[in-house]
Protein backbone atom coordinates (compact mmCIF):
# COMPACT_ATOMS: atom_id res chain seq x y z
CA UNK A 1 0.00 0.00 0.00
CA UNK A 2 1.34 3.39 -0.84
CA UNK A 3 1.93 5.92 1.89
CA UNK A 4 -0.93 7.89 0.42
CA UNK A 5 -3.30 5.01 1.08
CA UNK A 6 -5.14 6.55 3.98
CA UNK A 7 -5.25 10.10 2.79
CA UNK A 8 -7.61 11.99 0.60
CA UNK A 9 -8.46 10.28 -2.66
CA UNK A 10 -8.68 12.17 -5.92
CA UNK A 11 -12.40 11.71 -6.24
CA UNK A 12 -14.22 14.37 -4.30
CA UNK A 13 -17.88 13.63 -3.77
CA UNK A 14 -19.84 16.72 -2.83
CA UNK A 15 -20.46 17.08 0.88
CA UNK A 16 -24.07 16.23 1.72
CA UNK A 17 -24.11 18.39 4.85
CA UNK A 18 -23.04 21.96 5.47
CA UNK A 19 -21.72 23.58 8.66
CA UNK A 20 -24.57 24.36 11.06
CA UNK A 21 -26.83 21.57 9.81
CA UNK A 22 -28.38 19.27 12.41
CA UNK A 23 -27.60 15.57 12.11
CA UNK A 24 -28.16 12.35 13.98
CA UNK A 25 -25.58 9.57 14.23
CA UNK A 26 -26.90 6.34 12.79
CA UNK A 27 -27.62 3.47 15.16
CA UNK A 28 -27.19 0.56 12.77
CA UNK A 29 -25.10 -2.36 13.95
CA UNK A 30 -21.64 -2.97 12.57
CA UNK A 31 -19.32 -5.91 12.45
CA UNK A 32 -15.62 -5.26 12.55
CA UNK A 33 -13.63 -2.06 12.33
CA UNK A 34 -15.61 1.14 12.68
CA UNK A 35 -14.60 4.67 13.68
CA UNK A 36 -17.99 5.84 14.91
CA UNK A 37 -17.90 5.51 18.71
CA UNK A 38 -20.77 3.62 20.31
CA UNK A 39 -21.45 6.38 22.81
CA UNK A 40 -22.42 8.76 20.01
CA UNK A 41 -24.84 6.51 18.16
CA UNK A 42 -28.34 7.91 18.02
CA UNK A 43 -27.11 11.27 19.35
CA UNK A 44 -27.99 14.56 17.74
CA UNK A 45 -25.35 17.11 16.83
CA UNK A 46 -24.52 19.82 14.35
CA UNK A 47 -21.93 19.94 11.60
CA UNK A 48 -19.04 22.08 12.83
CA UNK A 49 -16.68 21.63 9.91
CA UNK A 50 -16.28 19.70 6.66
CA UNK A 51 -12.83 18.11 6.82
CA UNK A 52 -12.67 16.80 3.27
CA UNK A 53 -12.68 13.36 1.73
CA UNK A 54 -10.97 10.32 3.12
CA UNK A 55 -10.96 6.67 2.20
CA UNK A 56 -13.44 4.60 4.17
CA UNK A 57 -11.63 3.02 7.15
CA UNK A 58 -14.28 0.31 7.43
CA UNK A 59 -13.07 -1.01 4.08
CA UNK A 60 -9.41 -0.04 4.37
CA UNK A 61 -9.19 -2.17 7.50
CA UNK A 62 -9.87 -5.25 5.38
CA UNK A 63 -7.44 -4.55 2.56
CA UNK A 64 -10.06 -2.94 0.35
CA UNK A 65 -9.28 0.33 -1.44
CA UNK A 66 -11.65 2.19 0.87
CA UNK A 67 -13.75 3.47 -1.98
CA UNK A 68 -16.05 5.21 -2.40
CA UNK A 69 -14.20 7.72 -0.26
CA UNK A 70 -16.29 9.35 2.45
CA UNK A 71 -16.65 12.97 3.36
CA UNK A 72 -15.47 13.43 6.93
CA UNK A 73 -17.13 15.95 9.25
CA UNK A 74 -16.41 17.44 12.61
CA UNK A 75 -19.68 16.98 14.46
CA UNK A 76 -20.43 19.04 17.54
CA UNK A 77 -22.55 17.66 20.38
CA UNK A 78 -23.89 19.26 23.50
CA UNK A 79 -22.52 17.24 26.38
CA UNK A 80 -26.01 17.24 27.89
CA UNK A 81 -27.24 15.53 24.69
CA UNK A 82 -24.54 12.87 24.86
CA UNK A 83 -24.85 12.07 28.57
CA UNK A 84 -28.08 12.11 30.56
CA UNK A 85 -26.29 13.11 33.74
CA UNK A 86 -23.47 15.29 32.42
CA UNK A 87 -22.08 16.98 35.53
CA UNK A 88 -20.77 20.17 33.88
CA UNK A 89 -22.47 23.36 32.67
CA UNK A 90 -24.78 23.46 29.65
CA UNK A 91 -22.19 25.26 27.52
CA UNK A 92 -19.80 22.30 27.40
CA UNK A 93 -19.44 20.42 24.12
CA UNK A 94 -17.86 17.37 22.61
CA UNK A 95 -16.66 17.16 19.02
CA UNK A 96 -15.87 14.02 17.07
CA UNK A 97 -14.91 13.27 13.47
CA UNK A 98 -17.63 11.24 11.78
CA UNK A 99 -17.81 9.93 8.20
CA UNK A 100 -20.79 10.87 6.10
CA UNK A 101 -22.30 7.38 5.86
CA UNK A 102 -22.93 7.52 9.61
CA UNK A 103 -24.85 10.80 9.47
CA UNK A 104 -28.61 11.12 9.07
CA UNK A 105 -30.29 14.43 8.29
CA UNK A 106 -32.51 15.94 10.97
CA UNK A 107 -35.16 18.08 9.37
CA UNK B 1 13.28 -21.02 33.13
CA UNK B 2 11.00 -19.56 35.72
CA UNK B 3 9.72 -16.04 35.08
CA UNK B 4 12.55 -14.38 37.00
CA UNK B 5 15.20 -16.45 35.33
CA UNK B 6 15.82 -18.28 38.58
CA UNK B 7 15.82 -21.84 37.41
CA UNK B 8 16.86 -24.31 40.02
CA UNK B 9 16.44 -27.51 38.10
CA UNK B 10 19.54 -27.52 36.03
CA UNK B 11 22.26 -26.25 38.25
CA UNK B 12 23.69 -27.48 41.44
CA UNK B 13 24.72 -25.68 44.53
CA UNK B 14 25.85 -28.30 46.94
CA UNK B 15 27.36 -25.83 49.29
CA UNK B 16 24.15 -24.05 50.30
CA UNK B 17 20.40 -24.35 50.24
CA UNK B 18 18.15 -22.09 48.19
CA UNK B 19 16.71 -19.94 50.86
CA UNK B 20 18.78 -17.01 49.70
CA UNK B 21 18.89 -14.13 47.34
CA UNK B 22 21.94 -14.34 45.22
CA UNK B 23 21.66 -12.75 41.82
CA UNK B 24 20.79 -15.35 39.24
CA UNK B 25 18.79 -12.72 37.43
CA UNK B 26 19.10 -8.94 37.40
CA UNK B 27 17.00 -7.30 40.15
CA UNK B 28 14.88 -5.60 37.51
CA UNK B 29 13.31 -7.84 34.95
CA UNK B 30 14.18 -7.19 31.33
CA UNK B 31 11.21 -5.61 29.60
CA UNK B 32 11.24 -8.23 26.87
CA UNK B 33 11.97 -11.21 29.09
CA UNK B 34 8.45 -12.65 28.88
CA UNK B 35 7.09 -14.96 26.23
CA UNK B 36 6.76 -13.48 22.75
CA UNK B 37 3.18 -12.38 22.08
CA UNK B 38 1.14 -13.04 18.96
CA UNK B 39 1.38 -9.42 17.80
CA UNK B 40 5.14 -9.36 18.21
CA UNK B 41 5.39 -12.48 16.06
CA UNK B 42 3.04 -10.95 13.53
CA UNK B 43 5.10 -7.73 13.42
CA UNK B 44 8.29 -9.68 12.94
CA UNK B 45 6.77 -11.81 10.19
CA UNK B 46 5.39 -8.80 8.31
CA UNK B 47 8.63 -6.86 8.74
CA UNK B 48 10.70 -9.78 7.44
CA UNK B 49 8.40 -10.17 4.47
CA UNK B 50 8.52 -6.46 3.60
CA UNK B 51 12.32 -6.59 3.64
CA UNK B 52 12.48 -9.90 1.79
CA UNK B 53 10.22 -8.66 -0.98
CA UNK B 54 12.12 -5.43 -1.32
CA UNK B 55 9.24 -3.15 -0.23
CA UNK B 56 11.32 -1.64 2.57
CA UNK B 57 14.88 -1.98 3.71
CA UNK B 58 15.96 -2.62 7.29
CA UNK B 59 17.73 0.76 7.16
CA UNK B 60 14.49 2.53 6.22
CA UNK B 61 12.67 0.89 9.13
CA UNK B 62 15.46 1.84 11.54
CA UNK B 63 15.44 5.39 10.18
CA UNK B 64 11.68 5.68 10.77
CA UNK B 65 12.06 4.40 14.33
CA UNK B 66 14.78 7.00 14.88
CA UNK B 67 12.58 9.71 13.40
CA UNK B 68 9.74 8.89 15.79
CA UNK B 69 12.17 8.76 18.73
CA UNK B 70 13.55 12.16 17.77
CA UNK B 71 10.14 13.81 18.03
CA UNK B 72 9.34 15.47 21.30
CA UNK B 73 7.00 18.07 22.68
CA UNK B 74 9.76 20.64 22.10
CA UNK B 75 8.71 20.63 18.47
CA UNK B 76 5.12 21.46 19.30
CA UNK B 77 6.27 24.10 21.79
CA UNK B 78 8.27 25.84 19.07
CA UNK B 79 5.15 26.02 16.92
CA UNK B 80 3.02 27.40 19.75
CA UNK B 81 5.59 30.05 20.66
CA UNK B 82 5.74 31.19 17.03
CA UNK B 83 1.97 31.47 16.94
CA UNK B 84 2.07 33.56 20.13
CA UNK B 85 4.52 36.09 18.74
CA UNK B 86 3.32 36.19 15.15
CA UNK B 87 -0.46 36.67 14.62
CA UNK B 88 -0.18 36.10 10.87
CA UNK B 89 1.58 32.80 11.51
CA UNK B 90 -1.15 31.85 13.98
CA UNK B 91 -3.81 32.46 11.33
CA UNK B 92 -1.96 30.27 8.86
CA UNK B 93 -1.46 27.59 11.52
CA UNK B 94 -5.18 27.45 12.26
CA UNK B 95 -6.16 27.45 8.61
CA UNK B 96 -3.48 25.31 6.96
CA UNK B 97 -1.65 23.44 9.69
CA UNK B 98 0.46 21.31 7.37
CA UNK B 99 1.69 24.33 5.45
CA UNK B 100 2.39 26.36 8.58
CA UNK B 101 4.38 23.51 10.11
CA UNK B 102 6.36 23.12 6.89
CA UNK B 103 7.32 26.79 7.22
CA UNK B 104 9.18 25.84 10.40
CA UNK B 105 10.78 22.87 8.68
CA UNK B 106 8.48 20.37 10.37
CA UNK B 107 7.34 17.50 8.19
CA UNK B 108 4.34 15.74 9.70
CA UNK B 109 4.30 12.95 7.17
CA UNK B 110 1.38 11.85 5.10
CA UNK B 111 -0.49 9.46 7.36
CA UNK B 112 -2.74 11.97 9.07
CA UNK B 113 -4.02 15.50 8.69
CA UNK B 114 -3.46 17.94 11.55
CA UNK B 115 -5.75 20.48 13.16
CA UNK B 116 -4.92 23.11 15.75
CA UNK B 117 -7.67 24.11 18.17
CA UNK B 118 -7.27 27.41 19.95
CA UNK B 119 -7.95 28.07 23.60
CA UNK B 120 -9.62 31.42 24.20
CA UNK B 121 -11.01 33.18 27.27
CA UNK B 122 -14.28 31.43 26.40
CA UNK B 123 -13.15 27.94 25.30
CA UNK B 124 -10.82 25.39 26.83
CA UNK B 125 -9.99 22.48 24.51
CA UNK B 126 -8.89 18.99 25.49
CA UNK B 127 -7.87 16.13 23.21
CA UNK B 128 -8.49 12.41 23.42
CA UNK B 129 -9.12 9.38 21.25
CA UNK B 130 -11.73 7.07 22.70
CA UNK B 131 -11.33 4.43 20.00
CA UNK B 132 -7.62 3.80 20.38
CA UNK B 133 -5.05 6.41 21.31
CA UNK B 134 -4.51 8.66 18.29
CA UNK B 135 -1.99 11.34 19.20
CA UNK B 136 -0.02 13.97 17.27
CA UNK B 137 3.26 12.06 17.64
CA UNK B 138 4.94 13.98 14.85
CA UNK B 139 4.63 17.15 16.96
CA UNK B 140 4.58 15.87 20.54
CA UNK B 141 6.60 12.66 20.45
CA UNK B 142 5.59 9.42 22.13
CA UNK B 143 2.38 9.87 24.18
CA UNK B 144 2.40 9.55 27.96
CA UNK B 145 1.02 6.29 29.36
CA UNK B 146 -2.00 8.02 30.91
CA UNK B 147 -3.09 9.36 27.53
CA UNK B 148 -3.41 5.79 26.29
CA UNK B 149 -5.11 4.53 29.45
CA UNK B 150 -8.71 3.39 29.38
CA UNK B 151 -9.35 5.57 32.43
CA UNK B 152 -8.35 8.83 30.71
CA UNK B 153 -9.95 7.99 27.37
CA UNK B 154 -13.28 6.99 28.84
CA UNK B 155 -13.50 9.51 31.67
CA UNK B 156 -12.42 12.62 29.80
CA UNK B 157 -15.45 12.45 27.51
CA UNK B 158 -17.94 11.74 30.29
CA UNK B 159 -16.58 14.12 32.92
CA UNK B 160 -13.91 16.34 31.38
CA UNK B 161 -14.00 18.87 34.20
CA UNK B 162 -13.46 16.13 36.77
CA UNK B 163 -10.46 14.80 34.85
CA UNK B 164 -9.04 18.29 34.25
CA UNK B 165 -9.34 19.07 37.96
CA UNK B 166 -7.13 16.05 38.67
CA UNK B 167 -4.52 17.72 36.46
CA UNK B 168 -5.00 20.96 38.38
CA UNK B 169 -6.93 22.66 35.59
CA UNK B 170 -10.28 24.15 36.59
CA UNK B 171 -11.91 26.26 33.89
CA UNK B 172 -14.63 28.54 35.32
CA UNK B 173 -18.24 27.45 34.73
CA UNK B 174 -18.64 30.20 32.16
CA UNK B 175 -15.81 28.82 30.02
CA UNK B 176 -16.85 26.11 27.56
CA UNK B 177 -14.92 22.89 27.95
CA UNK B 178 -14.66 21.36 24.50
CA UNK B 179 -13.52 17.75 24.20
CA UNK B 180 -12.14 16.63 20.84
CA UNK B 181 -12.47 12.90 20.25
CA UNK B 182 -10.05 12.28 17.38
CA UNK B 183 -11.92 9.34 15.97
CA UNK B 184 -10.73 9.45 12.37
CA UNK B 185 -7.98 10.74 10.08
CA UNK B 186 -7.13 13.94 11.92
CA UNK B 187 -4.76 14.62 14.76
CA UNK B 188 -5.35 17.52 17.12
CA UNK B 189 -3.12 19.81 19.10
CA UNK B 190 -4.24 22.57 21.45
CA UNK B 191 -2.97 26.11 21.01
CA UNK B 192 -2.97 27.33 24.62
CA UNK B 193 -3.40 30.96 25.58
CA UNK B 194 -0.21 32.94 26.01
CA UNK B 195 0.39 33.42 29.72
CA UNK B 196 -0.04 36.89 31.12
CA UNK B 197 3.11 38.72 32.07
CA UNK B 198 5.10 37.45 29.09
CA UNK B 199 4.72 40.48 26.90
CA UNK B 200 8.39 41.13 26.31
CA UNK B 201 9.52 37.50 26.37
CA UNK B 202 11.58 36.01 23.57
CA UNK B 203 10.17 33.28 21.38
CA UNK B 204 12.63 30.77 22.86
CA UNK B 205 11.68 31.70 26.44
CA UNK B 206 8.01 31.38 25.54
CA UNK B 207 8.58 27.94 23.99
CA UNK B 208 10.07 26.80 27.29
CA UNK B 209 6.71 27.51 28.96
CA UNK B 210 4.76 25.29 26.59
CA UNK B 211 4.44 21.82 28.08
CA UNK B 212 3.30 18.66 26.39
CA UNK B 213 0.18 18.54 28.55
CA UNK B 214 -0.72 22.11 27.67
CA UNK B 215 -0.89 21.02 24.03
CA UNK B 216 -3.16 18.09 24.98
CA UNK B 217 -5.31 20.43 27.05
CA UNK B 218 -4.61 18.94 30.47
CA UNK B 219 -2.42 21.84 31.58
CA UNK B 220 -2.23 25.59 31.21
CA UNK B 221 1.13 27.17 30.58
CA UNK B 222 2.05 29.64 33.26
CA UNK B 223 4.87 32.13 33.54
CA UNK B 224 6.95 31.57 36.63
CA UNK B 225 6.98 34.52 38.99
CA UNK B 226 9.23 37.04 37.32
CA UNK B 227 11.04 39.52 39.50
CA UNK B 228 9.26 42.42 37.89
CA UNK B 229 5.49 42.38 37.96
CA UNK B 230 5.38 39.13 39.87
CA UNK B 231 2.22 40.27 41.60
CA UNK B 232 0.48 40.47 38.25
CA UNK B 233 0.94 36.77 37.68
CA UNK B 234 -2.45 35.20 37.28
CA UNK B 235 -1.87 33.02 34.24
CA UNK B 236 -3.36 29.83 35.55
Amino acid sequence: MSVQGRRQSNKRPAARFAPGEAVRIATRPVLGHCRTPWYLRGKMGTIAQVHGTFRDPERLAYHRPGLPAQVLYKVRFKQSEVWDRYPGPAGDHLEADIYEHWLEPLT
Amino acid sequence: MSPNGHDHDDHDHDDHDHDHAHPHAPPQKDHDAGPVGAYELLEEAVRSLLIEKGVLTAQEIAAQVDLMDSRSAALGAKVIARAWVDPAYKRRLLKDTRGALAELGIDIGTLAAFRVVENTPKVHNVITCTLCSCYPKMLLGIPPAWYKSLAYRSRVVVDPRGVLAEFGVEPPQGVEVRVHDSTADLRYIVLPMRPKGTRDWSEADLAALVTRDSMIGTAIPAAPGKPKGASKRKAA
